[in-house]
């Protein structure tokens, strides 16, 4: 039998990501401190995990509705409406996914037909592009610039709409840039999609994690609600990564669409990673406990230091102002963002992300996580200090 | 006191080594404000001092320590304040607390050993007037304080790279 002859062509197209071969690198040494993770380092707040252990201990271990419990669907929905004003209907707008990387893919499933383009904020986390081709459509990439805080530039998006655009992918705060967009900025995008048929799938997932005020929804801005398929979970907020849990929330006719497709591949999102999430939601609506602002406020002091840091050393930077990475100019070493990080590896046992892994934009930057102690922030910036004065 | 301050105290209870330097990039503010701010705390008493946490466990001359829960007659006019000064002022005394509930005063002492603790009680605390009764427990193990979990705490177990 010859197995690669049975592989679809579809599977077949899809790049692995370059960021696993620099996995297996750092992995392989020792001593290494890593900036180059993409989760926090917090572990999920003890009230959390005691209310998985107590829903374990209540016996739930059986499926929940495809859509996840209506407990969780009402606090989902009781969340949106504290935190931005939003009203969905916790019965008919919301369902629970595994990961707000699930939800990405049953959007672009459910609206992608052959040859549609789905455009994307270039650089910008790695999963859009596979998931927009896994769909049958392909990737459009719209250049954002330092220059803009890396927010999406309204006449960018006017020029790339074409007949075939299917959707927008708005991934804000942004992974790995730092990037958010404000609300003036997401008025200026709303004004060029009123009025086209493009939707857009927002991905929010670190919606909770900004410096310079609260995070604006797409969603909020007046007449874009319909349009938007809202995207976030748990994950970063709430140091939850591990519990695969995220959340829809949008116009019912995508919702059942998306439904649909979810109830077929995936039934339900775990139960007791549901059970958790209600307490975290819960727990934060009724005041009773201030994690989220607390690592918030711890990633908000490392952002400062490490900015602070990597200024000193004479690499340029865009303050970043949301989720936990900071995405250093690296031209200025002579070097390419893969031949720096590598290098760095090597040398000073420091791990970063090349910024052309998250797209052809990124090529001149790396990725740094602040997703870390500061004490292991500072030894790092200090190994990599040695190592940009070295080359400049 | 505003909410910057109240972050610098939290830099400070977590490691009141940090600079003034180190506090102010955190913090977004000049070496020189927090450098002001810190001695205003210091000036209105809010920050008492600065010291070490250390866990005696792991010492060769291990300390013990004891809750001693202490029930006491007030004072005409000084209340609870005159016998619980006469109280605190021992060396041995680390804390003391005035209590709601079954007992008045709370005291944690601290000795090089039982005997020593134990002449504390029999010779310096019970035989008070003022003392009516006491209760005294022997700490068998410390797990956190002051915030400060003892345990050691596992390491970082996220994978070295991730998107």
């Amino acid at each position: 039998m010859n197995i690669d002859t049975l592989i679809s062509q579809r599977a077949k197209a899809i790049q692995p990501s370059p960021i696993r071969r620099f996995f297996d690198l750092a992995n392989a040494m020792e001593g290494t401190i890593s900036l180059g993770i993409g989760e926090p380092d917090f572990v999920t707040p003890w009230h959390i995990r005691d209310a998985a252990m107590a829903s374990l201990r209540a016996g739930e271990t059986a499926y929940t509705p495809n859509a996840g419990t209506l407990q969780l669907r009402q606090a989902i929905a009781d969340y949106l409406y504290a935190r931005f004003g939003l009203e969905y209907d916790p019965k008919t707008e919301i369902f629970v996914t595994v990961g707000a990387s699930e939800a990405i893919d049953l959007a672009l499933r459910v609206l992608v037909d052959p040859g549609d383009e789905v455009l994307i904020p270039d650089p910008s986390y790695i999963s859009y592009s596979p998931g927009a081709l896994l769909a049958g459509g392909k990737s459009v990439l719209l250049p954002t610039y330092a220059e803009d805080g890396f927010a999406l530039r309204g006449d960018v998006l006017r020029a790339a709409i074409t007949p075939r655009t299917k959707a927008l992918v708005l991934p804000y705060p942004n992974n790995p840039t730092g990037g958010i967009m404000t609300r003036p900025q997401l008025e200026e995008l709303a004004a060029v999609l009123k009025g086209t048929n493009v939707p857009v799938i927002a991905d929010e997932i670190y919606g909770e994690l900004t410096y310079s005020g609260d995070h604006a929804s797409l969603a909020q801005i007046p007449g874009m609600k319909e349009q938007t398929i809202l995207i976030s979970g748990f994950s970063k907020a709430f140091a939850m990564t591990g519990w695969r849990l995220g959340f829809v929330a949008a116009d019912r006719r995508f919702v059942s669409q998306m439904l649909k497709v979810h109830q077929y591949v995936i039934m339900c999102a775990s139960t007791m990673s549901q059970a958790a999430a209600a307490e975290a939601l819960n727990g934060l609506l009724r005041g009773e406990f201030d994690d989220v602002e607390k690592m918030r406020r711890a990633y908000d002091q490392r952002r400062r230091y490490i900015f602070d840091r990597l200024n000193g050393m004479g690499l340029k930077c865009f303050e970043p102002r949301g989720a936990f990475y900071i995405f250093p100019d690296i031209t200025c070493t002579g070097l390419t963002s893969e031949q720096f990080a590598e290098s760095l590896l090597r040398e000073e046992r420091v791990a970063v992300v090349p910024g052309n892994a998250f797209g052809s934009r990124g090529e001149g930057f790396v990725r740094c996580s602040y997703a870390a102690s500061l004490k292991n922030i500072e030894a790092a910036m200090d190994r990599m200090e040695r190592f940009v004065k070295g080359r400049q | 006191m505003d909410k910057i301050d109240a972050a610098l105290l939290e830099l400070l209870e977590e490691d009141a080594r940090r600079t003034p330097k180190q506090v102010g990039v955190l913090l977004g503010l000049s070496e020189a404000e927090a450098k002001a701010r810190i001695e205003g705390l210091e000036a209105t008493g809010i920050i008492r001092g600065y010291t070490t946490l250390v866990d005696r466990e792991q010492m060769d001359e291990e300390t013990i320590s004891a809750l001693i829960e202490v029930k006491v007659q007030p004072e005409r006019n000084r209340g609870f304040d005159a016998i619980a000064e006469q109280l605190y002022r021992f060396d041995e005394v680390k804390d003391c607390y005035l209590m709601s509930g079954a007992y008045d005063l709370m005291l944690i002492v601290e000795g090089k050993n039982i005997r020593s603790v134990s002449r504390f009680v029999s010779e310096r605390l019970s035989i008070l007037d003022n003392v009516q009764s006491c209760a005294t427990h022997f700490i068998l193990k410390r797990y956190k304080t002051d915030g400060v979990i003892f345990e050691k705490q596992p390491e970082d177990r996220r994978m070295v790279v991730s998107p």
